[in-house]
């Protein structure tokens, strides 16, 4: 079985994202970016299940920027045997929706016949939460989301998912797109030595237009603004003080 | 057109989110008919003809829609979808699950996590944690949308409206749900109670983290957890509180222990009144907090709930 890992390259998490004065959107320049958090929860997964057995082959794809290159060698240092990059922009702040990226992926899936997609449940940059979703959709496949564990089994996958109530556990039927959350597992570093291999793998660089989806955003952004300011507050003394400015001035008790 | 909102309900009651997900649906036109499914649809349905600006309510029994799988839920919603421009969900982990997969097979890019409704194709969401507010414009047909529910009051009570029972049933074989683990609790739910009492890494065990649940009881509050209290293993995942956790916006807001990292404050900054109990003064969580307590956790929140007792 072939499983398909899509990882998108976001923002670092430890950066401090400022919105551009013209709010057209955020500051890119000299801005340190990553494999998404969640992502690289995926390839982990991804490379356990073949260490296991489960899997024959792992596949790392990005659709993005030319530098989306390094986000795929991060995969390929960390396990996944080959890489795909979609090149659909030349703009690091274009962002292609993950309708459009859900097909490109579905296109991929399709040419590699893969069995399994495991994608991160969430870009940390975008936080839409849909792109797993939507591949599923267009591939008419079962979904297991916000996966805490996951065990594959003959034809099947067993996915306890993390949900508002607690923990939710689903039987779903492969092929299928599970997406990941914080508690899969804790992602391997990449060695220095597998960096190094990494970068003999193989890597495809295709258009959006080999596969001949349109990437047209369906969505266009009028403004990005700065979210309200909190006032700043004030530093209490003790305990019995907080509990007195809660109580007599705060108004919330 | 018409508006259409999906409900969720636990068998018995109508989630709390429904009446604030009906806010923001009136606000993208109308009128706005509201879809129940799985069994015990007939029996919530009353609450949600109650619900103001609702003009019919729709309920699909069928138990194959039990445990809102996405794959027969989503062809259930589809399969509806031509009569409505708008179809509304609200972003907990349900609506996040389906609202894409539905918007996918209607060919159109969903809207998630809206805070605000300008229009009827314009909305305004959080990205970047929260650190950017993005309004957008949806050029698509129908328009997908799952809701912030905290950012929306909740809608008020009307003489009821007339339910409708839509005669659609599941399709199998694609998934099927095996268990549910959710700890019963007496304590109000986490996204919508008026007060929070959360606790991080500080606390150091899960049973330290009884303090918080102490100071919590103490004020009839929710708690809730950094994603390192979580992945400790002190507090379970349904306590996270933040970007990729759950998003609350309480009168109240207690952090304990808990430095206040960006993922974080993306879940609670939209709280009215935040007090952070924390020994670093340099923490960034002061940066947020209304009322700051630069103490020891272990010594100030025990004096605290005596201290709240006087
Ligand atoms: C004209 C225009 C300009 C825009 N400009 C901005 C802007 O400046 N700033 C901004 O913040 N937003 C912008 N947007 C919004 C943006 O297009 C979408 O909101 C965004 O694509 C949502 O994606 P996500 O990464 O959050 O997806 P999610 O669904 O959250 O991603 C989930 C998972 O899907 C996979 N995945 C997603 N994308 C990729 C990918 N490209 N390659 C590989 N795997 C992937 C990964 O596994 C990921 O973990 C713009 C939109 C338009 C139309
Ligand atoms: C992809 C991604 C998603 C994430 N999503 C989330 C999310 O949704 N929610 C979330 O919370 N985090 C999230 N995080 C993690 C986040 O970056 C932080 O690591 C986390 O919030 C830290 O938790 P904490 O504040 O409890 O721990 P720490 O940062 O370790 O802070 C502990 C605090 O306790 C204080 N302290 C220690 N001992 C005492 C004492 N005895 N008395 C008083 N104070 C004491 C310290 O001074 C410190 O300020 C995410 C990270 C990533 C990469």
């Amino acid at each position: 079985m072939k499983i398909v890992v899509p990882v998108k390259r976001v923002i670092d998490f430890n950066v401090r994202v400022r919105v551009k004065p013209d709010q057209t959107g955020v500051e890119f320049a000299n801005v340190k970016m990553s494999m998404n958090p969640f992502d690289e929860i995926a390839v982990e997964e991804a490379v356990r299940l073949k260490e296991a057995g489960k899997a024959d082959e792992v596949i790392a794809v990005s659709v993005g920027v030319k530098k989306a290159e390094d986000t795929l060698r991060t995969a390929l240092a960390m396990g996944a045997d080959k890489a795909i990059l979609i090149e659909a922009t030349d703009d690091v702040e274009t962002d292609i929706e993950p309708l459009a990226v859900a097909k490109l992926l579905k296109a991929v899936v399709e040419a590699e016949d893969a069995g399994l997609v495991i994608c991160g449940k969430q870009a940390i940059d975008n936080d839409v939460n849909g792109t797993g979703q939507m591949l599923a959709a267009l591939l008419g496949w079962s979904q297991g989301t916000f996966a805490n564990t996951l065990k594959v089994e003959d034809g099947k996958a067993e996915v306890t998912r993390e949900v508002d109530g607690g923990l939710q556990i689903v039987s779903v039927k492969l092929p299928a797109v599970i997406t990941t959350d914080l508690r899969l597992n804790e992602p391997r570093y990449a060695s220095l030595p597998n960096i190094m291999k990494a970068k003999k793998k193989p890597l495809e660089v295709k258009s959006a237009s080999d596969f001949g989806v349109d990437v047209t955003p369906r969505l266009s952004v009028v403004s990005v603004n700065e979210p309200p300011a909190r006032k700043a507050g004030v530093i209490v003394g003790s305990p019995a003080e907080l509990a007195d400015k809660l109580k007599n001035e705060a108004g919330v008790l | 057109m018409a508006v259409l909102v999906f409900a969720e309900h636990d068998g018995k009651v109508l989630s709390e989110a429904v009446a604030k997900t009906v806010t923001a649906a009136t606000q993208m036109g109308g009128p706005v008919h509201v879809l129940i499914s799985g069994t015990g649809a007939g029996d919530v349905a009353g609450e949600a003809a109650a619900i103001a600006g609702v003009e019919k309510v729709l309920t699909a029994e069928d138990a194959g829609y039990d445990h809102a799988l996405a794959e027969p839920l989503g062809d259930l919603i589809v399969g509806l979808a031509g009569d409505y421009d708008h179809i509304v969900l609200a972003a907990s982990t349900t609506g996040k699950n389906v609202g894409p997969r539905v918007a996918a097979l209607l060919d159109v890019m969903i809207v998630a996590d809206i805070i605000g409704v300008e229009s009827a194709d314009t909305f305004v969401r959080p990205i970047y944690a929260g650190n950017a507010i993005q309004t957008v414009k949806s050029s698509d047909a129908k328009k997908v949308v799952t809701v912030r529910t905290t950012a929306f009051e909740a809608a008020g009570e009307q003489a009821a409206v007339g339910i409708e029972s839509h005669g659609a049933t599941a399709a199998g074989g694609l998934s099927e749900w095996l268990d549910d683990r959710f700890a019963q609790s007496e304590r109000p739910e986490l996204t919508s109670a008026r007060i929070v009492v959360s606790g991080g890494r500080a606390l150091g065990s899960a049973d330290n983290f009884k303090l918080v649940e102490q100071l919590a009881d103490k004020l009839g509050a929710a708690i809730g957890a950094s994603r390192a209290a979580v992945d400790a293993g002190y507090a379970p995942n349904d306590w996270q509180v933040g970007q990729t956790g759950k998003i609350v916006a309480p009168d109240l807001y207690i952090a304990v222990g808990i430095s206040g990292a960006i993922q974080h404050l993306a879940g609670m900054t939209g709280s009215k009144v935040i007090v952070a109990i924390d020994k670093d003064e340099e923490a960034p969580i002061f940066k947020v907090a209304d009322y700051g307590l630069v103490a020891d956790l272990f010594e100030a929140v025990p004096a605290l709930i005596e201290a709240l007792d006087d």
